[in-house]
């Protein structure tokens, strides 16, 4: 019978169970050679694997990102799909390092779950969509609907703020997952569904009927996703978040994957800071100088990987509208690198 | 007065025969008996026949002779498309299949959760068929050697040249039985160490087992999975990271040991007071009584409680889904998303694949303890 | 002289590690000591993790203004309550659908148990079906096919189904007039209580006649006459003070009347369903533990098969099912738990859910959940057992 036991417990410490030493998360990324990023599992455009375990999206680029930053290899992540449910505590408990999973920054999760945002990689906000049939033309008309949230999310405060502060009535079916709560309006259960509207597009395309539905124009709330990390360790909050900056940074110099080799030519002061060729901005983020280098090799800039992913070109169709950069009217801005 | 010789007391002409009696064998008689035995059932009979005769050939229709066979995409199952009725669309399950079955494991190694699946079945072969010897060994198979190949297979090692693959690959089916397996491997002995101490003598040994098996028996398995995803993180120094099918794996084997106990415990309880008394004559120590003279008949009692407990650990290893674990049903949810197989047909092929798939399981499960029940029952007359 | 060896070694002897009451006792403070070791463990590390990822701690919240809304309210609530409001929302939610089910599963396993030894083939064997479909598949996909498949094929509310008397059924549930009680109502309700009262006092006479004479006075018609009549006419007289609000169909959905959501109904039908395939089968094996000689008695006496099940065989029966119903109450009372999964808003799915994602403390909710879930089956397990106790007092 103890042999048994302690089988048991061999196989199951051998299994998970890796004992790492309480130092810095970036000094545990590089032990590991790999980064652990909490991703989402069913929104096409921003995290979603397919059969083959090969994962696809905006939030999942920018894991790749962050990996090419440290390995120069973006493909040295390891991704786990986590609900809306369990994604703070994952973080916090330090099964992954980064969540960047469609994650509303908010005061009251930075000030009581243990996380910190590293920035905002997409500017959201909540949206409706409803059945053509009804010909609902405005959220405001949606007085004694029934709407379909998903649980666990600002969404579905949001939804009760919405429709108080209108004082119009309504009822709500909470599901558990976005998967069941699309199901659940897809059958006819409720008049509206609500979600962020980058996720609203998302479903939309995996509907029986996509062309039935339409997205209300209204936008309900403020939602800044972005990738967060755990508190106490500016080091890996710093990399996080210069990872985000470069991207955009990048964009705004023109340094894309196609013209990187070209740009580490150039001259100009700027350009020259940013991909390494002088200062030593890696370095101070305990990376090498050509970090920015290897994430636009890796991964391209923040454009193209709005492009690949949701741009208009993709089934998603999303608009850059409030990510453009700030020069283009956007609210993506990045401090500058120097 | 009469002559005595007018009184008969023995009848002096033969009665009429009576009919012969109504056969007690046949079809006729059985049906008589079985079917229409009274007015009030003949009607239901009858009833109950037309229902059938209305639900069946439908059924048959939907399930095999309409059904879609092959399918690329969900074109093929839609009627306006095909342009006859269609059934259910199994060319969604045959595409899917061998995601299914592995989940996201790669495809080049499969051949390693092919070779565990055989290894599972020569171990419950090897332990629930009577006819084939060695028990012992068959434990030690199954308990130690099994588990350790087992892990070493799916989840590789360096040192054997089997790549690491890690679980979050893993999925559908396999995930399922993994789930199981670690559960029954481990709640058994569990089970019965938590049995005896309730047994024991000892105050602390006893009451500790009571307050485990009691506690657990008393709360719902989501919420001793919430507890292993979101909790058992908490508990544990910063820098262990249980990996997140670990956690749910004990959770699941924690929770089916309470079960196991009380159905080891009712095995105890089973055996005759002679049998411990005998032993102690005999001068064996209490270990030595437990293993060599109690619990391998308390043990051969239980085998029916043990697979019934197999069978609800199986029916419960779909509850994994709402922690986020790719298990089978969550494999075949995750499939229906898929925009390319999106219609509203094919959920019930789906869901239908599954419960199919479950009741094959389970069912045979409890086919198996009945028989072992009734042979336990026979195995006991004198 | 020399005493060669001492003979036999006296008790005291016994060298002190191999006295069972000290190796007892020195294994109990090992097994103590690890499961303080273990607790201590987990309680520091937990204390520790808290502080340094500065999460919050404590039942603060309880009070804190909860900001979501709930489909199915027992208690008034409505986004503006405090989170200890949706706690009690969620557990009276869980009660209300396991104790429908437990009633509901009770009559439907009690049927099927016996309808499986009906000496119809054809019966029997049906109900066989439905017991090992019903036995063999997760209770998950037997929501599934109640939620998604059955209820999910109501027509929009626009298509209604109309039933007679303004009942409306369709995707969004099942629609009834809600009665609307005047004040005067409580006159016929008072007039209805005391005749209830009146006719038990009637049976309980009536069945002390029968035993002392054999001979049970008819006491039916008059106690229906009393109940039903007697409350009618009050109500009458006094101007019927009682009307209905009828369900109007709106822009989206109905307004007014009574609802059942199809979640409620679906959690009903698939525990019922579900849990009475393991009763039925705890009835049958009841049933057949009860000897022949009992039923060829009861036969005997003149008694027809309804009766000889309903005064003889189920009477004792009910002695070997009560237990083992206990049990199934127990698994059918966790297993609505799953409501999460079909959206219905129990305890698990609105406190373990929506509040846990909402405060992010784990610690506190899990526990929470857990020791409701606890006492509920202490108390359900102390009320049957209390039930066992008379079931098997009835013994003359």
């Amino acid at each position: 019978m103890k042999k048994i036991i302690a089988a048991a417990v061999v196989a199951a410490a051998s299994f998970g169970l890796v004992t790492a030493a309480s130092a810095g998360t970036l000094d545990n990324v590089k032990a590991k050679g790999q980064v652990v990023c909490g991703a989402n599992p069913g929104t096409a455009g921003f995290g979603v694997p397919d059969q083959k375990g090969n994962w696809t999206g905006l939030d999942v680029d920018y894991c790749r990102a962050i990996a090419a930053a440290i390995f120069n290899d973006p493909t040295k992540v390891k991704f786990v799909p986590l609900s809306s449910k369990d994604r703070f505590t994952a973080l916090a408990s330090g099964e992954v390092d980064v969540l960047i999973r469609n994650s509303t920054w908010t005061m009251s999760r930075e000030t009581t779950l243990g996380v910190i945002w590293a920035g905002v990689n997409f500017f959201d906000g909540q949206g409706f969509m409803v059945n053509k049939k009804l010909n609902v033309k405005s959220a405001k008309e949606l007085a004694g609907a029934t709407i379909c949230v998903q649980q666990g999310t600002t969404t579905e405060l949001n939804l009760a703020d919405f429709f108080r502060s209108n004082k119009m009535e309504y009822k709500v079916v909470t599901l558990g997952t976005s998967e069941e709560a699309l199901k659940a309006f897809d059958t006819g259960r409720c008049d509206a569904y609500t979600t962020d509207r980058s996720g609203l597009a998302a479903d939309r395309l995996s509907m029986s009927k996509p062309d039935d539905n339409v997205i209300l124009p209204e936008i309900i709330s403020k939602e800044p996703l972005g990738p967060l990390v755990r508190q106490g360790d500016d080091q890996w909050l710093n990399l996080v978040k210069w990872v985000h900056f470069a991207l955009l940074t990048a964009e705004e110099d023109g340094i894309t994957s196609k013209n990187v080799d070209e740009k580490l030519k150039s001259d100009d002061p700027e350009i020259k800071r940013v991909l390494g060729t002088e200062g030593k901005f890696g370095e101070s983020l305990g990376l090498s100088n050509a970090w920015v280098v290897q994430i636009i090799k890796g991964v391209g800039n923040y454009e193209e990987i709005f492009e690949r992913n949701v741009g208009p070109n993709t089934p998603i169709q999303l608009a850059r509208a409030s990510n453009a950069l700030w020069s283009k009217g956007g609210l993506q801005y990045a401090p500058p690198i120097r | 007065m009469t002559t005595s010789a007018e009184v008969h007391f023995v009848r002096s002409q033969f009665s009429e025969p009576s009919p012969p009696p109504m056969r007690t064998s046949g079809i006729v008689h059985w049906l008589r008996e079985n079917l229409f035995s009274s007015v009030l059932n003949s009607v239901v009979t009858l009833l109950i026949v037309f229902g059938l005769y209305k639900i069946i050939p439908g059924l048959v229709d939907t399930l095999i002779i309409n059904a879609v066979w092959v399918a690329n995409d969900s074109k093929a199952c839609v009627a306006d498309v095909v342009g006859h009725p269609v059934g259910v669309c199994w060319g969604f399950v045959a595409a899917h299949w061998d995601y299914f079955v592995f989940g996201q494991y790669p495809e080049t190694m499969r051949w390693r959760p092919e070779l565990f699946f055989a290894l599972e079945v020569i171990g419950l072969a090897w332990l629930l068929v009577q006819r084939i010897p060695r028990k012992d060994l068959g434990m030690i198979y199954f308990f130690i050697v099994f588990p350790i190949v087992s892990y070493c297979l799916l989840s590789g090692s360096e040192t054997l040249g089997l790549p690491i693959v890690q679980t979050h690959y893993w999925g559908g089916f396999l995930v399922s039985i993994v789930i199981g397996t670690v559960g029954i491997v481990i709640s058994v002995p569990l089970g019965i160490i938590l049995a005896l101490g309730r047994r024991s003598h000892m105050p602390v040994a006893r009451s500790s087992s009571v307050v485990v098996i009691e506690f657990i028996r008393g709360v719902p398995l989501i919420t001793v999975l919430f507890m292993a995803n979101v909790m058992f993180p908490l508990f544990v120094p910063e820098g262990w990271r249980p990996d997140s099918l670990l956690r749910v794996l004990v959770g699941v084997a924690l929770f089916f040991s309470a079960y196991m106990a009380e159905t080891v415990r009712g095995g105890l309880q089973a055996i005759p007071r002679g049998q411990y008394e005998a032993a102690q004559a005999l001068g064996l120590g209490y270990w030595q009584m437990m293993i060599k003279i109690i619990l391998p008949q308390a043990l051969k009692i239980v085998i029916p409680g043990i697979v019934n407990n197999f069978i609800g650990l199986l029916k419960d290893t779909t509850l994994v889904a709402i922690v986020n674990i790719f298990d089978f049903l969550k494999v075949i949810e995750a499939s229906l998303n898929d925009p390319v197989w999106r219609t509203s047909g094919m959920p019930f092929a789906g869901y239908l694949f599954a419960a199919i798939v479950y009741f094959i399981l389970c069912y045979g499960m409890a086919r198996y303890s009945m028989s072992v029940e009734r042979r336990l029952a026979t195995d006991n007359r004198h | 002289m020399s005493v060669v060896n001492g003979g036999r070694p006296s008790e005291a002897k016994v060298v002190f590690y191999n006295d069972p009451r000290i190796r007892s006792l020195f294994f109990q403070l090992v097994l103590l000591a690890l499961i303080v070791a273990l607790f201590w463990f987990a309680y520091d590390n937990t204390v520790a993790n808290l502080k340094k990822r500065n999460i919050a701690q404590g039942f603060g919240f309880w009070n804190v203004e909860a900001g979501f809304d709930i489909s199915q309210t027992l208690i008034s609530y409505s986004a503006a309550s405090s989170y200890g409001r949706a706690f009690w929302v969620g557990l009276l939610n869980t009660l209300l659908v396991s104790g429908v089910s437990i009633v509901l599963a009770t009559i439907l396993g009690v049927v099927i148990g016996i309808l499986r030894l009906s000496k119809n083939w054809l019966i029997a064997k049906l109900a066989t079906v439905y017991v090992e479909i019903f036995r063999n598949v997760p209770l998950l996909l037997i929501l599934y096919f109640w939620y998604r498949g059955v209820l999910g094929l109501l027509p929009e509310p626009k298509n209604s189904i109309i039933f007679p008397g303004h009942i409306l059924l369709n995707t969004r549930g099942l629609l009834t007039p809600r009665p609307v009680l005047g004040d005067d109502f409580i006159y016929p309700f008072v007039a209805f209580v005391v005749m209830v009262l009146i006719a038990i006092g009637l049976s309980v006479r009536a069945k002390r006649v029968q035993e002392s004479t054999g001979v049970r006075p008819k006491t039916g018609w008059l106690s229906f006459g009393l109940i039903v009549l007697v409350p009618s006419v009050i109500f009458i007289l006094i101007g019927a003070p009682l009307s209905f609000d009828i369900p109007v169909q709106g822009r989206f959905n109905a307004s007014g009347g009574m609802s059942l959501a199809p979640e409620f109904v679906s959690m009903v039908i698939g525990l019922t369903t579900y849990t009475a395939a393991f009763i039925a089968e705890n009835v049958r094996a009841g049933i057949l533990a009860i000897s022949k000689g009992q039923t060829e008695a009861a036969q005997s006496l003149g008694l027809s098969h309804a009766q000889s099940i309903r005064l003889v065989i189920m009477p004792q029966a009910l002695r070997v099912i009560v237990p083992l119903l206990n049990s199934e109450y127990l698994s059918l009372t966790k297993n609505s738990s799953l409501g999460v999964s079909i959206g219905y808003p129990d305890l698990v799915s609105v406190f373990t859910g929506t509040v846990l994602n909402q405060t992010g403390q784990a610690v506190e909710m899990v526990s929470v959940t857990m020791l409701v879930y606890l006492t509920l089956s202490l108390l359900t397990s102390g009320f049957m057992n209390w039930f066992n106790r008379r079931v098997a007092l009835v013994e003359r």
